[in-house]
């Protein structure tokens, strides 16, 4: 097996014994959190859910370089079919699940399906993302069946850990927690693997992975898998936990925007890169929620702000800048 | 449902599909000349409809009056952005561009709801209330001048592109940068009259459609996502798409809105731009592999 290859490549992912030690701290202090600090669990909890879902945008922009400006599309698809079983069938959410997932990502195949047989590039994918996740909007504001603009409230059941509703909010925050170390240990594995080497191979050139024999179409429409359903479950998880949903927080413009801000701040195409990036903006756009509670929009000027200096000076995002910080010091 | 029912819708969407032609053509220059996909447009527009009520409101000048003011702050409006946002960031990867633009977009509209108050304002015009009569159907003054307005400014842009030397420098500037550059044309001069030029197109149409439709600041979503349809119908690149396929886009929403709901009345465009980026994502009179 010649050096660099994909196969010595995967072996080679193993992280060293400071690395184990690091985690298992991280770790452990995280679940005695709620106990020390427990004020912080909400914003703990929507640090994660938008850490999960950033990860599932990062896999098919960061990774496969495929940007999305309508990733909300697929949150609302899993926020929706759960709470419509629930609320009809009385479908424990937790069956729900993958429901949405299976949904996420059968629209996400179809919309691959759409862009990625014309080789439809960059803008193209963009916009059609913007237009399916407005279409969308415009259906479940119209649609009474789904709750029209008011919405859609999960009927209560009081304290029944089996359809995913807890009196406290600590099983939130494990069940997030656990969510977002999985999708991190997902994205890992699927970074040493063949199939995210030609992810990167699609992302960096098209062409040339074309003619070396990479299947560009599949690894876009596999990244689109991943990609669609981890974001249609973290929309689950989000409508079960705020317990009311609408058409504007669901699939409007704006939650694409959250959704994707965060990989592109922390980092497109790194593994921390998402979760970095929501540790820094969600507190942000909480507080100034709550400082600014008469002007709605102050937090999304703030990220209209931060989003042009990044494009502008970090174009790799926080991450980009370490790793090439630590390259300068190494030399 | 009675047929001057019909008609009227029909040709109210072809009034406003006139606007939307023009919204489209400042995007499509945009795109053809600097490859940038501008999301912020349809902040511009509503720049533009913020300006022209302003103008209307604070200074009291005639609402067609507010056409060229907002004609002219949005031109340099436009080169300004060009100038310090676009121009530093031209050989970055295109979905950099498009994210800058869309930072852009999410600042102005925010800015706005933070100084003018998510309100909606409506401009008090003396034209308003006028309306002429073709048998039943009866057609609104100020839609019929916002579409003529329309034309004017984009028969204007066309002139200009086709018959001026400044016309024949953005064409090969958008055709053959290098090449241009080679001959003496200065590339970035263009750039930032071309994009004067784009949001001096948005902000027309804004004006223009002001003294028919309230003012908010996230007002540009409404048309920018047309907009775009509109493009891509057209063919990226492409102003004489861009010209036709605004006029189809606007009968396609009036048809919607005979037979859905209002909320849903885009989805017939919607759907003509599924089926366009399916079989020919080219558009109508786009370039193959533009």
């Amino acid at each position: 097996m010649p050096e660099g290859s994909a196969h010595t490549y995967y072996l080679q992912r193993w992280l060293g014994f400071q690395a184990w030690i690091a985690i298992a701290v991280v770790l452990a202090a995280l679940h005695a959190l709620p106990w020390v600090v427990p004020s912080v669990l909400h914003i703990m909890i929507m640090i994660f859910l938008y850490a999960i879902m950033g990860q599932g945008w990062n896999v098919l922009g960061g990774y496969a370089g495929q940007f999305s400006f309508g990733h909300s599309l697929f949150f609302g698809i899993g926020a929706y079919v759960s709470t419509l079983l629930f609320i009809h069938f009385g479908l424990s959410p937790w069956v729900g699940m993958f429901f949405s997932c299976s949904a996420g990502i059968v629209m996400g195949l179809f919309l691959g399906y759409l862009s990625f047989r014309y080789g439809l590039k960059g803008p193209f994918f963009a916009l059609i993302m913007l237009a399916f996740a407005e279409i969308f909007h415009m259906i479940t504001m119209g649609w009474r069946a789904v709750g029209g603009a008011l919405g859609l409230l999960v009927p209560l059941k009081g304290n029944s850990p089996l359809l995913m509703q807890f009196v406290g909010k600590e099983p939130f925050y494990f069940l997030t927690l656990w969510m977002t170390v999985g999708s991190l240990y997902l994205v890992w594995r699927i970074e040493g693997t063949r199939t995210g080497l030609y992810f990167l191979a699609t992302r960096e050139d098209h062409d040339a992975a074309e003619a070396l024999g990479v299947n560009t179409f599949r690894s876009q429409m596999a990244a689109m898998v991943i990609s669609s359903g981890m974001t249609a479950i973290g929309g689950t998880v989000y409508a079960q936990y705020l317990l009311y949903i609408d058409p504007d927080s669901t699939f409007g413009v704006a939650n694409s925007v959250e959704i994707m801000l965060r990989p592109i701040i922390g980092g497109p195409g790194t593994i921390l890169g998402p979760l970095l990036g929501s540790v820094l903006l969600t507190p942000l756009s909480e507080i100034t929620r709550l400082a600014f509670q008469s002007y709605s929009g102050v937090h999304l000027m703030i990220y209209g702000i931060i989003l042009v200096l990044v494009i502008m000076f970090l174009p790799d995002g926080i991450i980009g800048l370490a790793k090439k910080t630590l390259a300068r010091v190494g030399k | 449902m009675t047929y001057s029912f019909v008609l009227e819708s029909l040709l109210n969407g072809l009034l406003v599909g006139g606007v939307y032609s023009l919204m489209a053509i400042g995007l499509t220059l945009i795109f053809g000349v600097m490859k940038v996909i501008n999301f912020a447009h349809g902040s511009l527009i509503m720049l533009g409809m913020y300006t022209a009520y302003w103008a209307v409101a604070l200074l009291h000048v005639d609402p067609y009056i507010s056409v060229l003011i907002s004609f002219g702050v949005l031109f340099l409006v436009g080169a300004a952005f060009q100038k310090f946002l676009i121009n530093p960031i031209l050989d970055a990867p295109e979905h950099n561009q498009l994210l800058l633009t869309l930072g852009v977009s999410l600042f102005m509209e925010n800015f706005a709801v933070f100084v003018w108050s998510p309100d909606y304002r409506v401009m008090k015009t003396p034209y308003s209330g006028i309306n002429f009569y073709v048998g039943d159907v009866s057609i609104s003054f100020v839609r019929l001048v916002a579409f003529g307005l329309a034309m004017l400014v984009s028969a204007v842009i066309y002139m200009v592109l086709t018959r001026t030397d400044l016309g024949k420098a953005i064409r090969a500037a958008s055709e053959e940068p290098r090449g241009a550059l080679l001959m003496g044309i200065n590339i970035r001069r263009i750039y930032l009259i071309t994009f004067g030029m784009g949001a001096a197109c948005a902000g027309v149409s804004g004006a223009a459609v002001t003294p028919f439709m309230p003012v908010y600041p996230y007002v540009g979503w409404l048309f920018v996502i047309t907009a775009f349809v509109v493009v891509v119908l057209g063919g990226m690149g492409s102003v004489f798409g861009a010209f036709i396929g605004g006029l189809i886009i606007g009968l396609a929403d009036s048809v919607g809105a005979i037979f859905l709901a209002g909320s849903m009345k885009s989805i017939i465009s919607f759907i003509i731009f599924i089926l366009i980026l399916l079989f020919k994502p080219s558009g109508l009179f786009g370039r193959e592999n533009a």
